[in-house]
């Protein structure tokens, strides 16, 4: 047997669960649909609270972009485990034959398509109205919002799934998550400023773009290490 | 095993009574013998209190974020006892090094609060554990794993804060070029007293809050036992 064998196994595990939950959203399409336009909405009545004057839009977009982005996938999130919190599934999950960290990464991965789709209707929409050159350097910014989705699936996942049985979840996993996640917010927003500014200032959007992987990479690490002994039911 | 108990009985009435002298002699100190700042004048003084409970508030953080790690591994109460009772202690520090930056702010640059970095750092660092208390009292069953994964989560984001927020430090600093190493003379002996001072509460205050919780559990499982032995209804 080669030696990486278990490490292809967890990922060939992980996609697997990925794969039934993104199945099971195909063919509903509950929350991508409920995200989706949840997203769309922030976005309209962000264009109604602010002076639409371009200057002004330019400078707020970016925080905007993220907010509502993030705003849509707790929503997403909390939905994703509600649904295997009503038929009890998570329990059955955990006890099939496969590593904690494989549900993990299956459901982080599940959740990381889920924020990407809210991203990829609420960018396009901001840009629309409030006029805001977000596909000048497509590249970046949608790298900039992968890396933003990761983070927060990675993060979002451990909280909850530990907050799975808790009475208060609703209210309890934007708290624990908010602060926690407040850096990667920053990040994603000043690389997007970045991105946005006349002429666009690069060497900046990447050097926030650079903080974004090492808060992933820090994150992704210690969700793996700590899922196992957080999420126990 | 976190906290002897014979610790608790003796920490609490020796260093309560050491902070109560201590907190006379620096408020004496304070206002007799210490001169006046070269820049700021009479409002620097303030500055003991200040930076005399941020100091503790991290030290009270790394405790709470250190015994949280050891009671994930170890699953031990005493350590969760720790880490809330250190949590408890870091909000009410965090709040006197929130009111004090304030009421400083209005003397030195007419606003009270202004969207600055380091301001920004300590508001995010607060929230953190304002969210871990909440945690704990709203959580239910699970509230100890849960406080504990974002008490370690909070503590692995603070270097990202930092990195967010430091580009660009605008802080005014305590002496009168740079910082508390600076610091010299009277003014050097009189931050270390209030430093001493406010260490001497702390640990008064964590170890009775650690003597409360320790009771709370050891009355939970008494009770439990006994209704198992069918001794309680």
């Amino acid at each position: 047997m080669p030696a990486d064998r278990p490490a292809q196994g967890v990922l060939r595990q992980a996609w697997r669960i990925a794969w039934k939950d993104l199945q099971v959203e195909l063919r509903s399409r509950e929350i991508v649909y409920t995200m989706a336009f949840f997203g769309a909405v922030i976005v309209v009545v962000y264009s109604f609270a602010f002076p639409a004057s371009s200057a002004l839009v330019r400078l707020g977009a970016p925080g905007l972009l993220w907010v509502s982005t993030m705003f849509a996938g707790t929503i997403g999130l909390g939905r994703a485990f509600d649904r295997e919190r009503e038929n009890d599934t998570l329990r059955a999950l955990m006890l099939t034959p496969v590593p904690r960290l494989a549900i993990f990464l299956g459901k982080g991965i599940a959740i990381t398509f889920l924020v990407c789709a809210v991203a990829l209707v609420v960018t396009p929409l901001m840009a629309l109205l409030m006029d805001v050159p977000f596909f000048d350097h497509p590249g970046e910014l949608a790298l900039a919002l992968l890396l933003g989705a990761v983070g927060f699936s990675a993060i979002g996942t451990v909280f909850a799934a530990t907050l799975l049985k808790v009475r208060s979840r609703d209210v309890l996993l934007p708290v624990i998550i908010y602060p926690i996640l407040i850096p990667l917010f920053a990040f994603g927003t000043e690389a997007t400023a970045a991105l946005l500014k006349v002429p666009a200032d690069l060497d900046n959007a990447w050097y926030w773009i650079g903080l974004l992987g090492a808060y992933d990479a820090a994150f992704l690490v210690l969700s793996m290490w700590i899922f196992e002994s957080l999420v126990i039911e | 095993m976190a906290v002897p108990r014979s610790a608790t009985d003796w920490m609490v009435p020796v260093f309560g009574l050491l902070g109560a002298i201590g907190l006379v002699v620096c408020i004496w100190l304070i206002f007799t013998w210490v001169p006046n700042d070269a820049v700021l004048f009479f409002n620097q003084r303030i500055f003991y209190f200040h930076v005399g409970h941020a100091f503790n508030l991290f030290i009270a953080v790394g405790v709470c974020g250190v015994s949280s790690l050891l009671f994930l591994w170890r699953r031990t109460p005493r350590w969760d006892d720790l880490a809330l009772a250190a949590a408890e202690v870091a909000v009410a520090y965090g709040a006197v090094v929130l009111i004090t930056g304030s009421v400083w702010a209005k003397a030195a640059w007419d606003h009270w609060w202004v969207w600055e970095n380091r301001l920004m750092m300590s508001l995010l660092l607060w929230l953190v554990l304002v969210a871990y208390v909440l945690v704990r009292r709203y959580a239910g069953a699970s509230a100890d794993r849960l406080a504990a994964g974002l008490a370690v989560f909070g503590t692995v984001g603070l270097p990202f804060i930092y990195t967010m927020v430091n580009k660009g430090d605008q802080h005014p600093q305590a002496g009168t070029n740079g910082n508390v190493a600076t610091l010299t003379g009277p003014m050097q002996v009189v931050f270390w007293v209030s430093v001493a001072t406010f260490f001497c509460w702390f640990l008064a205050l964590v170890a009775s809050r650690v003597a409360s919780t320790r009771g709370e559990r050891e009355l939970r499982e008494l009770r439990e036992q006994g209704l198992d032995a069918g001794l309680l209804t």
